[in-house]
C-alpha cells in the first residue's frame, strides 16, 4: 500500500448529489456556487436535469465578491424564492463548494437562520460538496454526517441501523433478509426527510458503502457502536456483511444459512455464467469511488481476475481491514493519484480491462485497451445477492463487446 | 447569486479548453481544485475524441491551500512542459484559483521556458464559455501572429485566405470546415491556416501570409480578425453561410476580397433546398409557426432560412448570447416580434409557451421543453448532446448544409401529404385524432392535448416552476364551451386545434361572452383568419 500525489483526474463530491436526491424524495440540493459548479452537475446529470429535479445552484456573481451584495441576504432571497415555487420540500441541504469556502461563507450559521426561518415546514442543513474538501462519494459521506445530529434519540433497544443510500430495490431486498433473520433493520438515508432512523447508544451499524468514514464517526459520537463486515458485493461479500450483523444479534447459525440459502444459490448461479469470461484477466482500477479494493476483491476472489493495480482516492484502513485482508498477497493498491505516473503504468501493463472515469475510458480505448467507466458502478444497484451477476455483467460485457466487433 | 438548474454555457475556462483541444502542439495548464477535471469529459464523451484534451490541472485540495499552491502551480508548468514538449503553452486559473490569487502568468513566466507561455485573464465571474474561447483565441493569436510582414503581390498567384472560428465541442464545426473549403476550393482561393480547429502554434504564426479572414463562428473569431484586419492589413468577412441566401452571400463576399469571379460557383443550382421548398408537398409549411433560440449565430441564420427559405413564419426569436444582442434584437422586430435574450430556460419556456409555436428550432434544452409541450423540435445550436455530434456528414453551412437544413426543419413537422390527408379523413379509422403519423415515434393524442392546453396551463401539474410565468393568463376566468361547439373544436385537425380554442377563448374573453357557442366558434376564425 502506498500513497500517491499529484494532478488528480477525479470528481468532487457535489457529484453525490445526482443519486442522494434521488433517494431522499422530499430533499432539495442547492449548490452554493460558481458557474462551474452549475456545469459540472449538468454534465454529471445528463438528461436528468430536466425532469425538474431536486437541486440547483446558486451561482455567485461579481456583486457577491466585490461586497455589492450582502451574500447571506442574496441567499435568503434565492432560499425564499426556491422554497415558494417548490413547496413539496422538506429538507434543503446548502451544499458548500470550492469557491464558497475559499472565499468562507458560513453557510452552517446561514442554514441555522434559514431553518429558523422556514420552521417547521422546512429543516435547513449544510455540508460540503467541494473538491478540495472531498472527492465524488466523500459528498454522500459529508451529507449523511451532516444528517447524524439531527435524527432522534433511540429509546434504547437494541436497532441495527444500515449506513449509505442503496438503490430502492438493494435497501428492499436487505429489508427483507434482516427481517427472515429477526434483526430490526432501518436505513440512512431514509427516503423521506421526516423518517430519518432514531440514534442511541443501543445502536449497531452496519456500513453498507465503504466511503462512510464521517458518517461512522458522527454515529459513534453519538454512542452507535459500528458492525466491522466487508462491503456487500458479490455471493461471498454479502453473505459475510449479513453474518456480521447476524453475529452481533446472536441469530443462530442453523436460521442464517436457512435464510440466506435460497439467495446465494441464485447470486453463485448468476455469477458463473460470467465467470469464464473474466477468469484470469488482469484488471487496473484507477481511483475514484473508494468501491475499488471491495469490487477488486470480487473480482479477484469470486470471478478469478488478476489485479495489477488498485487505485483509491481514499483508504480508510479501519473500515476496509476485512476486504485488504481478502486482496491476494502483494496486490498493489495505491491511495491518491499522479495522473500521468499511473497513465504511464498503466500503459505498461496493457492490463485486459480498465475501470477508469469517462475522461480517460475513450482515450484509452483509442490506445487499444478496454475499459469499464466506473461512474456507472454508483447508479447501478450492485449490492447483494440478487446484483451479483449483474455486478459480474458490468466487468464482463466491455470484453465481450470486444470480442464481438470485427471492425 | 442566480438560482440555476441549467446553464447555456460553462465558465470561461471552458473555452479556453476548447481552443487548446481544438489545436495541435499546445497546452493549457489550469489551475483549479480538484474536481475540475469533470472539463475533460465533455471532449472525451460528447464529442468523442480519442485523446485527452491537452489540459493539465493543479487539481489542488484544502491541505495544499496553507501551503504554497503558488508552487504547485509551478510544478505542474514544469512537468507539463518536461513530459508533453508544446510549442507554445497557455496558462491561467478556473474560478476557485481566481479567489486564491496566485498569478499564474507570472508564476509561468519566472520558469522561463524556452517556449512561448500566454497568460489568460478569465474573469468566471463575470463571462461566460463562448467569451471565453473568443478571448483565447484573441490572446494566442496576438501573441503568436509575429509582426506585420510585406506579402507577396496578388498577380500571378492564387489568392489565399485564412479560415478563423472552429473549436472543439463545437456544433457541426468538423462538417461546416469541409463545407467551406469546399467553396473556397471551387473559387481558386487557397487556405493559408485553418485556426484554432488544427492549428499549431507554428501555424498562428502564418497567419499574416494570407489576403484576408474568414470568420465562421464570429462568437469565437471576431475579436481575432479584427486584430489580423488591424495589425496585417487583412480585411475580413464573418457572414455566415447557413442557407442558401447567407451561402449565396458569403461567395460573392468572399470572391470580392479575393478579386475572382463567384458565378462558376453558383450557377448550376448548387442546393436542393430552392426546388424541395418550391415543390407542393412544402405549400404546408407555409406560416409555420416557429420559435428560434440558441447562440446569436445560429439563432439569426436559422430565422432567416426558416422565414425567406421554407415560408415559415416568425414567432419567437432569442438567444442566450448577451454579446450579440443588438442584432438579434434587430432581426426580430423585421418580424415584429421582441427577441428574448436570456440565459434562463425558465424565461425561455415561458416564451415558447407564450408564443405557441408549431416547431421549435433550438439547443437541447429547447429540445426537452418542446418534448415537454408536445411540440415538434429541431437542435440548431449549442448546447447539445453527445447525438449532435453525428458519425454522419452533417453541415449546417454551405449548400449541403442548406439540404441538411431543409430535412432537419421539415422531418419533424407532418409531411404536406399526410397533413392533408389527415384534415380530409380525419374521421376515417386510419386517420383520426389518435392515429401515429407514421414517421413520428410518439402518440398524437398527447401531442394534441398539450397543444390544446400549453397556452393556458403548466405542462406538469407536480411542476410549480414553469406556472409562474403563466399566472396571468389564469387571471381572467374563460367562458365555458357548449357542448356543440365543443363537438365541432374536435372536427378541427388536432395540430392547429390548439391555436383555435385559444383564439375562440380570447375572443369570447375579449367580449365577455357567457358562453362559448357554435357562433362564438366560427365568428371567432373569421376575426382572426389563418
Amino acid at each position: 500500500m502506498r500513497a500517491e500525489r499529484g494532478q488528480r483526474a477525479v470528481f468532487c463530491g457535489l457529484t453525490g448529489i445526482v443519486w442522494l436526491h434521488r433517494k431522499i424524495q422530499d430533499a432539495f440540493f442547492l449548490v452554493v456556487g460558481s458557474r462551474t459548479c452549475a456545469h459540472l452537475i449538468q454534465s454529471a446529470a445528463g438528461v436528468m436535469i430536466f425532469a425538474e429535479p431536486r437541486f440547483a445552484t446558486a451561482i455567485i456573481d461579481e456583486r457577491d465578491l466585490a461586497g455589492l451584495a450582502d451574500m447571506n441576504e442574496e441567499l435568503d432571497r434565492v432560499v425564499t424564492r426556491l422554497i415558494e415555487r417548490r413547496p413539496d420540500i422538506r429538507l434543503l441541504f446548502l451544499v458548500g463548494s470550492c469557491p464558497s469556502e475559499v472565499i468562507k461563507l458560513d453557510l452552517s450559521r446561514a442554514a441555522l437562520r434559514l431553518s429558523q426561518r422556514l420552521a417547521p415546514g422546512v429543516r435547513v442543513l449544510n455540508y460540503s460538496g467541494s473538491g478540495i474538501e472531498t472527492t465524488f462519494t466523500q459528498g454522500e459521506d459529508a451529507c449523511l454526517a451532516s444528517l447524524v445530529p439531527e435524527l432522534p434519540e433511540a429509546a434504547g433497544t437494541d436497532e441495527l441501523l444500515v449506513v449509505g443510500a442503496l438503490a430502492d430495490v438493494v435497501e428492499d431486498q436487505f429489508a427483507r433478509l434482516f427481517a427472515d433473520l429477526g434483526i430490526a433493520a432501518r436505513f440512512l438515508p431514509a427516503r423521506r426527510a421526516r423518517q430519518m432512523p432514531a440514534v442511541g447508544r443501543g445502536t449497531r451499524f452496519l456500513l453498507a458503502q465503504p466511503f462512510l468514514a464521517d458518517t461512522a464517526r458522527a454515529l459513534e459520537e453519538r454512542g452507535a457502536r459500528r458492525i466491522a463486515a466487508p462491503f456487500p458485493l458479490g455471493a461471498e461479500g454479502t453473505t459475510e456483511w449479513l453474518r456480521a450483523a447476524a453475529d452481533t444479534f446472536a441469530v443462530a447459525a442453523d436460521r442464517f444459512d436457512a435464510v440466506t440459502a435460497p439467495a446465494l444459490r441464485r447470486a453463485r448461479q448468476a455469477l458463473a455464467a460470467h465467470s469464464e469470461k473474466l477468469a484470469g484477466k488482469r484488471v487496473f482500477f484507477f481511483p475514484d469511488s473508494q468501491l475499488e479494493v471491495p469490487l477488486a476483491r470480487f473480482l479477484s476472489r469470486e470471478m478469478g481476475a488478476a489485479l495489477i493495480e488498485v487505485g483509491t482516492p481514499y483508504l480508510h484502513r479501519g473500515h476496509l481491514a476485512a476486504e485488504i485482508e481478502w486482496l491476494p498477497g502483494g496486490t498493489p493498491v495505491v491511495e491518491g493519484q499522479s495522473l500521468d505516473d499511473q497513465l504511464d503504468r498503466c500503459r505498461t501493463a496493457r492490463p485486459d480491462l480498465t475501470v477508469c472515469g469517462l475522461g480517460l475510458a475513450n482515450p484509452l480505448e483509442a490506445e487499444g485497451l478496454t475499459t469499464k467507466w466506473s461512474i456507472e458502478l454508483l447508479f447501478t444497484p450492485i449490492q447483494g445477492y440478487e446484483q451479483a451477476g449483474d455486478l459480474a455483467e458490468l466487468f464482463a460485457r466491455p470484453l465481450d463487446r470486444r470480442a464481438r466487433l470485427e471492425v | 447569486m442566480q438560482l440555476t438548474v441549467w446553464t447555456y454555457e460553462g465558465p470561461p475556462h471552458i473555452g479556453a479548453m476548447r481552443v487548446a483541444t481544438a489545436m495541435e502542439g499546445l497546452h493549457y495548464v489550469l489551475h483549479a481544485p480538484q474536481g475540475d477535471t469533470y472539463a475533460d469529459l465533455l471532449f472525451t464523451m460528447i464529442e468523442r475524441r480519442a485523446q485527452r484534451p491537452p489540459v493539465t490541472y493543479t487539481t489542488f485540495q484544502a491541505q495544499d491551500l496553507g501551503r504554497d499552491t503558488a508552487a504547485i502551480f509551478k510544478d505542474a508548468v514544469a512537468a507539463a512542459y518536461a513530459r508533453f514538449r508544446p510549442q507554445a503553452m497557455i496558462v491561467g486559473a478556473s474560478c476557485t484559483a481566481e479567489l486564491i490569487q496566485d498569478d499564474p502568468g507570472g508564476l509561468a513566466k519566472a520558469l522561463d521556458l524556452p517556449i512561448p507561455v500566454i497568460p489568460l485573464e478569465l474573469p468566471a465571474y463575470q463571462k461566460k464559455e463562448n467569451w471565453g474561447a473568443s478571448e483565447t483565441f484573441y490572446r494566442l493569436v496576438r501573441a503568436l501572429s509575429g509582426s506585420p510582414t510585406e506579402r507577396s503581390p496578388r498577380e500571378g498567384r492564387r489568392p489565399s485566405c485564412n479560415i478563423l472560428g472552429p473549436t472543439a465541442l463545437g456544433f457541426r464545426h468538423r462538417d461546416d470546415l469541409i463545407e467551406v473549403r469546399k467553396i473556397l476550393d471551387a473559387l481558386g482561393i487557397a487556405v493559408n491556416v485553418v485556426a484554432p480547429l488544427g492549428a499549431s502554434p507554428a501555424d498562428l504564426g502564418r497567419l499574416g501570409a494570407a489576403d484576408f479572414n474568414v470568420v465562421l463562428y464570429p462568437e469565437v473569431a471576431r475579436a481575432a480578425a479584427q486584430y489580423l484586419e488591424k495589425t496585417f492589413r487583412q480585411p475580413f468577412t464573418d457572414e455566415v453561410p447557413i442557407g442558401v441566401g447567407a451561402t449565396t452571400r458569403f461567395v460573392e463576399a468572399v470572391a470580392a476580397l479575393a478579386g475572382v469571379d463567384p458565378a462558376p460557383v453558383l450557377a448550376d443550382a448548387p442546393s436542393r433546398l430552392p426546388w424541395y421548398s418550391r415543390s407542393v408537398d412544402s405549400t404546408y409549411l407555409t406560416g409555420k409557426r416557429v420559435f428560434v433560440f440558441g447562440d446569436a449565430t445560429h439563432a439569426l441564420a436559422i430565422a432567416r432560412v426558416a422565414t425567406r427559405e421554407l415560408g415559415f413564419r416568425l414567432v419567437g426569436l432569442g438567444t442566450y448570447t448577451r454579446e450579440f444582442a443588438r442584432e438579434v434584437r434587430a432581426e426580430a422586430a423585421l418580424h415584429g416580434i421582441e427577441a428574448t435574450i436570456t440565459d434562463d430556460y425558465l424565461d425561455v419556456e415561458a416564451a415558447i409557451q407564450a408564443a405557441a409555436p408549431e416547431l421549435v428550432l433550438g439547443t437541447q434544452m429547447e429540445r426537452h421543453v418542446a418534448k415537454r409541450l408536445g411540440i415538434p423540435c429541431a437542435v440548431i445550436s449549442a448546447p447539445i448532446h453527445v447525438q449532435d455530434f453525428p458519425a454522419r456528414h452533417s453541415p449546417q453551412m454551405g449548400f449541403e448544409g442548406a439540404n441538411v437544413l431543409f430535412d432537419t426543419l421539415v422531418h419533424p413537422l407532418m409531411m404536406g401529404l399526410e397533413e392533408h390527408l389527415l384534415g380530409m379523413f380525419r374521421e376515417d379509422p386510419e386517420f383520426h385524432d389518435g392515429a401515429a403519423p407514421s414517421h413520428l415515434g410518439r402518440t398524437p393524442s398527447r401531442i394534441a392535448d398539450a397543444v390544446e392546453r400549453a397556452p393556458n396551463h403548466p405542462p406538469l401539474a407536480s411542476a410549480p416552476v414553469p406556472s409562474l410565468h403563466v399566472q396571468g393568463a389564469d387571471a381572467v376566468r374563460t367562458a365555458p364551451w357548449a357542448p356543440d361547439a365543443e363537438k365541432e373544436l374536435r372536427k378541427i385537425p388536432f395540430f392547429v386545434r390548439g391555436k383555435a380554442r385559444a383564439n375562440t377563448e380570447r375572443f369570447a374573453r375579449e367580449r365577455q361572452l357567457p358562453l362559448i357557442t357554435l357562433e362564438t366558434l366560427y365568428d371567432a376564425k373569421a376575426h382572426f383568419g389563418r
